[in-house]
């Protein structure tokens, strides 16, 4: 059990917390630094997406951000360049977020042997489709080692929530409502898809994700599952932060 | 009409899984999912439907007055020294093609008991389009434009708003029909259930590109038969579109795409010129991708961000093509030209001068290219005039030879 994210969900069961920050935000450098300040915060998950242009299943804040980021001069090149030693200095599991464009002209292979080669435990293409996936980058996932996580959403039926269990690795990523990133629909009306999501006794751990912000919403949505991911809140904690390590030690602090 | 036919197998038309050769499929992501497979599960058996194509019918012929007449052009064809038809698409209710498409979805949603509709436009005109079917059907119809395509388009704008729809500015990135369209893809995610999204080109994830070429096929299938009998022969020897993301081209090509007799012309807005920056000529551009969930020819950085393309008009100002188009280029079973803001302009000039027929600036473009076809005098030659130029009249009248700016 050579993956990081398996070693983790192996010791801990309930609450992990896996923050996403976008890569070279709030500016280009300080990736490495909102990584490692997440790390000193007890954060068990880093999320950093790869921003893109279009980022269709994501709401303003993170596409601002996104925006923000390439302007910045971000791309994959750039960012596995930052990545280089980063696992001198991280030890929490880490994966990359993102849409399939820039990492298809990357290319998958190069993409799988990259992270690989820089410590990359895990990504998350929410537009891959599965069946592609399955037919034609399975293979090369798993010889570099690259667990991919799949979504599930409100309107999953049973037979695909399954299907998506087999061929996910590390853990599903259960999106709380049927919406973008951000936006506040409310949690607490998401207790029986959670629960009915629990009594499937899926083979992957789950964490829920999408409209968690604050302490209050991260325990409602890890009664029934094994943790959350938070977003466009803690982009929202950055975008004005005057000090990035106070800012990030008073987010977390406000959600564990 | 025959909008159903069962056309798998064919080199030309989609396969199974939604591919164009190596171009279409669904890359969505997994909260579009039911929509998507819901309509993938559908669309064919609805359109199949004897009611379904009777109800179509009725109202593209008694609602929009089709068929649209195929109309031959005596001074541009002595001019261009070939027999040039137009196929009349202007004429349409609502002026452009685009209501061809919006009437076979609307009758698609209400059958999939959708009571909501969103749609994307760039230059309004499938906006009006979609506006006017979800009156006509009493739906609720929320349009996404680009803020830079809502000042461009006002008269559009307030026609999409008289006849009852939200619309609903696209602020993000270049602000035109690639920023709608993905606000109108985040809309549907946000309401799964109770909405569909008309999308107004070929383009898209499967089965966007098949359902809106087989509702826009009726612009070919009546070629044919007008062509027929004016002339003796159902096979013109080119036909010519212009191409944003290529619904009108998909519908004027459709019934020819398996005669290889037929020169199939798509024009592209070429901009300032192809390598001047400003261009929205995909083909030349353009490098495999995704875009709104579509593998296609895609204007991009060498990282794989998507490229702001630049048209004067804002029907073609879209980096992407829709895959039966990318296909097609890709075979070379269609030839691709593109012409610039200037040249589109001038065709606009010429046409309304020699036939008393103001074209849309999206039409112009496949004017536009006329001589550089090589044509010879017994050619016959089919334009798609996709719609009529009273949207672009700022534009125009500001561009006309000798104005210096005043009032007109």
């Amino acid at each position: 059990m050579s993956n990081r994210i398996d070693q983790l969900f192996a010791g801990k069961r309930k609450g992990v917390l896996n923050i996403y920050c976008t890569a070279g935000f709030p500016e280009l450098n300080d990736t490495l630094p909102v990584m490692k300040a997440l790390q000193q915060n007890g954060v068990d998950i880093i999320e950093l997406g790869m921003p893109f242009s279009d980022p269709l299943a994501d709401g303003p804040v993170i596409q601002d951000s996104s925006t923000r980021a390439i302007s910045n001069g971000m791309s994959l090149k750039v960012l596995f360049e930052q990545l280089k030693d980063f696992r001198e200095k991280i030890h929490v599991p880490v994966l990359l977020m993102g849409y399939l464009n820039p990492v298809l002209l990357y290319g998958i292979e190069n993409f799988c042997k990259k992270c690989a080669e820089v410590g990359v435990d895990g990504a998350i293409l929410p537009d891959l489709p599965m069946d592609e996936y399955e037919s034609e980058y399975r293979p090369v996932f798993e010889k570099y080692g690259l667990h991919l996580v799949f979504l599930v959403t409100p309107e999953t039926s049973e037979e695909r929530i399954r299907k998506i269990d087999s061929v996910s690795k590390g853990f599903i990523y259960a999106v709380s409502s049927s919406s973008t990133t951000g936006t506040d629909k409310n949690m607490g009306n998401q207790q029986a898809y959670f629960e009915r999501l629990e009594a499937l006794q899926l083979k992957n751990p789950v964490l829920i994700g999408f409209g968690i912000k604050d302490k209050a919403t991260f325990d409602a949505a890890t009664v029934h599952s094994n943790g959350g991911v938070i977003g466009t809140a803690f982009i929202r904690a950055l975008e004005h932060a005057t000090n990035l390590d106070s800012a990030i030690q008073q987010f977390v602090a406000g959600v564990k | 009409m025959k909008i159903a036919e069962n056309t798998f197998g064919s080199k030309y038309h989609v396969d199974e899984k939604g591919f164009y050769g190596r171009f279409g499929g669904a890359y969505i992501p997994e909260m579009l999912y039911p929509n998507v497979e819901e309509l993938q599960r559908n669309y064919l058996a609805i359109l199949r439907e004897p009611g379904f194509q009777e109800e179509f019918d009725q109202l593209l012929r008694d609602y929009v007055g089709r068929p649209s007449p195929l109309y031959f052009a005596k001074r541009l064809s002595e001019k261009y020294n070939a027999k040039i038809y137009l196929k009349r698409e202007d004429l349409n209710h609502t002026g452009a093609h685009k209501v061809n498409n919006t009437i076979g979805q609307i009758l698609l949603a209400k059958r999939l008991g959708k009571t909501r509709i969103i749609a994307e436009t760039g230059a309004g005109q499938h906006g009006v389009a979609t506006a006017t079917v979800c009156a006509l059907m009493g739906l609720e119809c929320v349009v996404y434009m680009g803020s830079i395509d809502i000042k461009r388009q006002a008269p559009n704008v307030a026609r999409m708003k008289m006849l009852g729809a939200t619309v609903v500015p696209a602020t993000s990135g270049s602000q035109t029909l690639k920023d709608a369209c993905n606000e109108a893809i985040r809309d549907w995610i946000n309401n799964p259930v109770n909405t569909h999204y008309i999308l107004g080109t070929a383009a898209g994830p499967h089965p966007y590109p098949d359902m809106v070429t087989r509702f826009q096929s009726v612009i070919s299938e009546e070629i044919r038969k007008q062509l027929l009998e004016k002339t003796g022969r159902e096979n013109p020897d080119y036909v010519v579109a212009c191409i944003g993301g290529g619904s009108n081209a998909a519908g004027a090509y459709y019934h020819f795409l398996n005669e290889p007799a037929v020169k199939l012309v798509a024009v592209e807005a070429g901009g300032k010129g192809v390598h001047s920056g400003h261009s929205a000529a995909t083909t030349q551009l353009g490098k495999l991708g995704i875009i709104h969930a579509s593998k296609t020819l895609l204007m991009q950085t060498e990282d794989g961000q998507i490229t702001e393309p630049y048209s004067i008009s804002a029907g073609l100002d879209y980096p992407g093509i829709g895959p039966l188009h990318a296909h097609l280029y890709e075979t070379g079973r269609a030839t691709f030209l593109n012409a610039t803001d200037d040249e589109a302009l001038q065709a606009a000039y010429e046409l309304t001068r020699l036939e008393g027929i103001i074209p849309a600036l999206e039409s112009s473009h496949a004017l536009a290219k006329l001589g550089q076809l090589a044509l010879k005098p017994d050619d016959v030659v089919v334009v798609c005039l996709s719609g009529r130029g009273d949207k672009d009249m700022e534009t125009y009248i500001r561009n006309l030879p000798g104005n210096t700016g005043g009032n007109v």
